[in-house]
């Protein structure tokens, strides 16, 4: 008696919308890497002193830089916002015989992240 | 009884797969009465019953509680005691054996691994002297304590959250959703003293570190278990040991 075994499809991924927003998810973690490196050069442009920073700002005015900017800007969406989701499965929570809400959890998630944003926000603005 | 009188039909296309014909598996289309408080289950011992003998498939208590009907039912793993068929009328339905297991006959899937994994993690409770004798009476637990692993016992060993995790269907060693939550709910138990036996299998590299977190286990699981959960919780307390072993010395090896 020879059991059947099923090949699993090489497109998996892509028959399932929560399979795809994982797979969008693991992808977006390349996106928030490009970002740092980017980041990373800025910071030494700025060490360089006020020209390179210029002509640093200037290479980003290309049309390619922004489109970049604009598709790791969505990336980095979908990472937050997945991420997020997820964390009332990581962190169980009791109080006494009751785990804490999911929504608990995920809502001070997004206060945290307002509160640090705007907090982020109000240095950079004065 | 009015509302038990056929309303039209419901296509309902079933994998078939015959080991000794050594052909490969079909889809065979059945019409089967279309009756609002059918559920997929009832659909198909309709076929077995006047349609076609020859299906075979696995089921018992047809009320979600025994684990064995579980199924393929338009892609996704479900309880096919639980999948009622005015969810998909008039459309047609998909049934197919679980997936990411190997096909015995049609609906019927081998279980040998998924019990190998689940003995594998000793589901049950371990005393490192034994277990003191019933005259001395019984473990003592209080309802908060019960609290912390009540979710992960109402596992039914349905394999449901095997089939709709990709991880298991790519990487067969993979110890998988339910044994892990198996042995948390094990770990979490305050009478319970055999979590560092179970962290050899949990912690290994088959183990928890294989989960890329996808979640769909817990998605789909219909006793609300949260594997996904469990297994990000052992990651955690398996992270906490590393940390103990390596930059504690004398709080690590227990």
């Amino acid at each position: 008696m020879k059991p059947y075994i099923r090949p699993m499809p090489r497109d998996w991924w892509l028959q399932r919308l929560p399979y795809l927003s994982f797979m969008a998810r693991e992808v977006s973690s390349i996106f928030v890497a490009a970002y740092v490196v980017v980041f990373m050069v800025m910071l030494s442009r700025i060490s360089q002193g006020p020209e390179a920073y210029q002509a640093f700002l200037a290479s980003l005015e290309s049309s390619l830089a922004i489109f970049f900017h604009v598709v790791a800007l969505a990336f980095a969406l979908i990472h937050t916002l997945s991420w997020f989701s997820l964390t009332p499965k990581a962190m169980m929570l009791y109080i006494g015989e009751n785990r804490v809400p999911s929504g608990l959890i995920l809502g001070s998630h997004y206060v945290a992240w307002i509160a640090i944003s705007a907090f982020v926000a109000w240095i950079l603005l004065n | 009884m009015a509302n038990n009188a056929p309303n039209g039909t419901i296509r309902l296309e079933i994998f078939r797969y015959s080991p000794d014909k050594g052909e490969e598996p079909k889809f065979q289309t059945y019409e089967v009465p279309f009756r609002e408080e059918w559920v997929v289950l009832d659909a198909i011992n309709y076929i077995k019953d006047e349609l076609d003998g020859t299906l075979t498939y696995r089921w018992s208590c047809r009320m979600g509680v025994c684990g064995s009907c579980g199924m393929m039912i338009n892609g996704i793993p479900k309880l096919s005691c639980a999948a009622f068929l005015r969810e998909y009328y008039p459309k047609p339905i998909r049934v197919e054996p679980l997936a990411n297991f190997p096909v015995t006959r049609d609906l019927v899937i081998q279980l040998d691994d998924f019990i190998g994994k689940l003995k594998s993690i000793q589901p049950w409770i371990v005393r490192k002297d034994g277990e003191k004798p019933v005259s001395e009476g019984v473990y003592l637990q209080s309802p908060a304590e019960h609290a912390r692993f009540k979710d992960f016992s109402m596992c039914i060993n349905c394999m449901l959250c095997y089939s709709a995790c990709p991880v298991y269907g790519l990487e067969k060693e993979f110890l998988g959703p339910a044994a892990i939550a198996l042995a948390q709910r094990y770990n979490m138990d305050s009478r319970d003293q055999g979590r560092s036996q179970r962290q050899e299998v949990v912690a290994s590299h088959e183990g928890i570190w294989q989960c890329t977190f996808i979640g769909e286990c817990s998605a789909v699981c219909p006793k609300h278990v949260d594997p996904a959960a469990a297994i990000q919780q052992a990651k955690l307390s398996s992270t906490i040991d590393w940390f103990q072993e390596v930059l504690w010395p004398w709080g690590g090896k227990k």
